[in-house]
Order: structure tokens, then sequence, then C-alpha cells
């Protein structure tokens, strides 16, 4: 869903980049707290994976792709303020190595593809794990609809900044209605790569998946009485 | 690294580096969700070139490399390279230091018979 250079006019281009840095600023605060020594690399990790399979794009229709966005994996795996710093080292690489966004749209897909699929994807995520009877599969399905929704409403995000700033006169209803109908699609593969991308984890670690933290063994700190 | 991290981060990178460097070759080629759309609803009519489209790597495909499958392999592992560096450095500058919960547990066994405990899985 990289937006190129010239779909969006200047001001609202500078604008969503004002946003974006804000964002980015509250985040580099807010990491902080989730990141440890033990957790550390594993943003390194995160952001590689979701630029990785960002590559693979699967076919939603004939001639329309789709492909990862990856904010709610971030966000699962690493918390929410790392994960969206994640998503957006991947954009900014991307927009600078690779001519995948452009450059004056780097603040416009930041906003879209970091920060609202961390936003809703995350919110999403929390609702639901709280809502449902603790354990893995619980984290699991909660991934996988938190996925599902945040491509969609991401989708709509980038109808507002068109709506706001689009460079071509358009029926705002028929694109709204061409980009969800899209994004659902697109959504359910992203719900699929990440709930399997949460399950595997957890299955092997579950102590590194940050929204996991509640189904992992209870330590407890106890006196040693054992010689071993 | 702590090395309770480090298997994980390798295998998962190990993943990255093959899904980037190999599977890439097999993804579908056209347009994404939002350029369908950009194309069937005139959204693209002022669409400019990328200012780096002449990169090294642009467009996922290393220039000098004529082989497809090794140009997009080589930009695939190039991406993951310079995104995990990017992605770790800002995660190792940001991190508490000092907070390793495992860490903590080895500072703890050193210590003295006050200061020993152990963590325990409970159920």
């Amino acid at each position: 869903m990289h937006v190129p250079d010239g779909f969006i006019n200047a001001p609202v281009s500078a604008g969503a980049g004002l946003v974006a840095a804000a964002g980015i600023a509250v985040c580099l605060r807010g990491a902080r707290r989730e990141l440890d020594d033990r957790t550390a690399p594993m943003a390194g990790l995160v952001a590689a994976f979701v630029f990785a399979v960002q590559m693979l794009n699967f076919p939603v229709g004939p001639g329309t792709s789709g492909h990862l966005l990856g904010g709610t994996l971030a966000a699962i795996l690493v918390g929410p303020y790392t994960g969206a710093l994640c998503v957006a080292v991947v954009l900014l690489v991307q927009g600078i190595f690779f001519a995948d966004g452009g450059l004056t749209a780097l603040g416009v897909n930041v906003v879209n593809m970091s920060l609202v699929t961390v936003v809703v994807g995350y919110l999403v995520f929390r609702v639901l794990t709280k809502a449902l009877p603790r354990g893995r599969s619980s984290v699991i399905g909660s991934a996988f609809s938190a996925a599902l929704i945040s491509v969609p409403v991401s989708s709509l995000a980038f109808v507002g900044c068109y709506a706001l700033g689009g460079t071509n006169d358009v029926s705002l209803g028929a694109v709204t209605t061409a980009m969800v109908g899209v994004h659902i699609l697109i959504g359910i593969g992203e719900a699929v790569i990440t709930g399997l991308t949460v399950g595997s984890i957890i299955a092997a670690r579950p102590d590194l998946v940050y929204g996991a933290s509640g189904i992992a063994p209870e330590l407890e700190l106890r006196p040693s009485t054992a010689t071993a | 690294m702590s090395k309770h991290t480090r298997g994980v981060v390798l295998v998962g990178m190990l993943v990255a580096l093959f899904l980037a460097g190999a599977v890439s070759y097999y993804a579908n080629g056209s347009p994404d969700g939002l350029n369908r759309v950009a194309m069937d609803q005139g959204l693209d009519e002022a669409e400019k070139n990328h200012a780096l489209a002449d990169g090294p790597l642009a467009g996922y495909s290393t220039k000098g490399v004529d082989n497809e499958r090794l140009s997009g392999g080589l930009a695939g592992v190039a991406g993951v390279a310079l995104t995990f560096l990017v992605g770790g450095t800002i995660g190792l500058v940001l991190r508490r230091r000092g907070t390793d919960f495992w860490t903590a547990e080895r500072h703890a066994e050193r210590g003295n018979e006050h200061g020993r405990a152990r963590y325990v899985s409970g159920t």
C-alpha cells in the first residue's frame, strides 16, 4: 500500500509528515518502557521480518496482489511503540533504497501503514484478549482478528488523505468502496501471516511475545531451597 | 545479545533471509491493492517518478546483476540486513540497561545467601 510521489498534494503530504514525526517521537519515548537487554534484539528481527514478508505479494483477485503491512504483528511481538518504530524503519529503508513509496509520501505512508495499523491492530488485540479466556489460542485468535481489521482501516486512512489532498478529481465513494473491498481480502492474508507468526513464536518462546505476557507461565520468586 | 534471545533472533533472521532472498522470486507480480485502485479510479494521474529510482537496489533488483532471481534475491538480503541493523540499533539505544530479567537472575545467583534466589516456573 506504499503511496508513490504525486498522489497526495504537497500541503497534505507535509501535514502527514508532521503527524508522522510526532508519532515517531511519542514511540521513541514509549519504546523505552518496552525494551530491555533481552528484548532489544527483537526490534531488529521484527523490522527485518516485516521487510522480508512485505516482499511476498500474494494474489487477491484478477490482476491484483497484496502484501503484509505488519503493524499488528510488530505491536504484538515487541509492543506497540517499538512495533510502530519497526514498521517505520521498514518504510524508511524501502523509500530510500528500494524506491518503494515516494519520498514526499513518506509521512503519509508512516501514518497509514505504521501508526494507524499499530494503533488499530493493538487496540483490537487488547480488547479481544481481555474479553476472551486466557490462553494461547485466544492470543492467536485475537492477533488474527486484529490484523484482519487493521488493513481495511489503514486503507480508509489513505482515502482520508486522498480526500484532503488528492491530486485528481475522483469519485471518493467509488474509491472508498474499491479500497476497502480489496483491502478486506488483503486483510485476510495479513491475518493468516500474523496468526501463524505469533503462534510460532509463542510455541517456542512465549516470554518473547509482548502481547502474550498474560499467558506465559507465571514466574515467581522463591528462596532457593534446592541445591541444584 | 542476551543468550536467551539469541536463538529466536538467529532462527528468525534465517527465515527472513530465506523469504527475502529466495521465496520473494515467486511473489505475485500484479499491482497491489492501492496501485490497482489507483489505476482503475485515476488516482495516479499526477504520479511522479521516484527521486531515487536509479538507486542500486531500486525496485527490489540489484543494479548490474542480470539474472533476475539473483538480482531480486540479493536486494532482498540487503534489505533484511539494513532493516535489522537500523531496527536493532534503535532497540539497543532505547533499551533500559541492566534490566534484563535473566541477567538479574544470574546476578542473584552469584550473590550471598540472602540474595540467592531462583525463578520457578509455576503452573
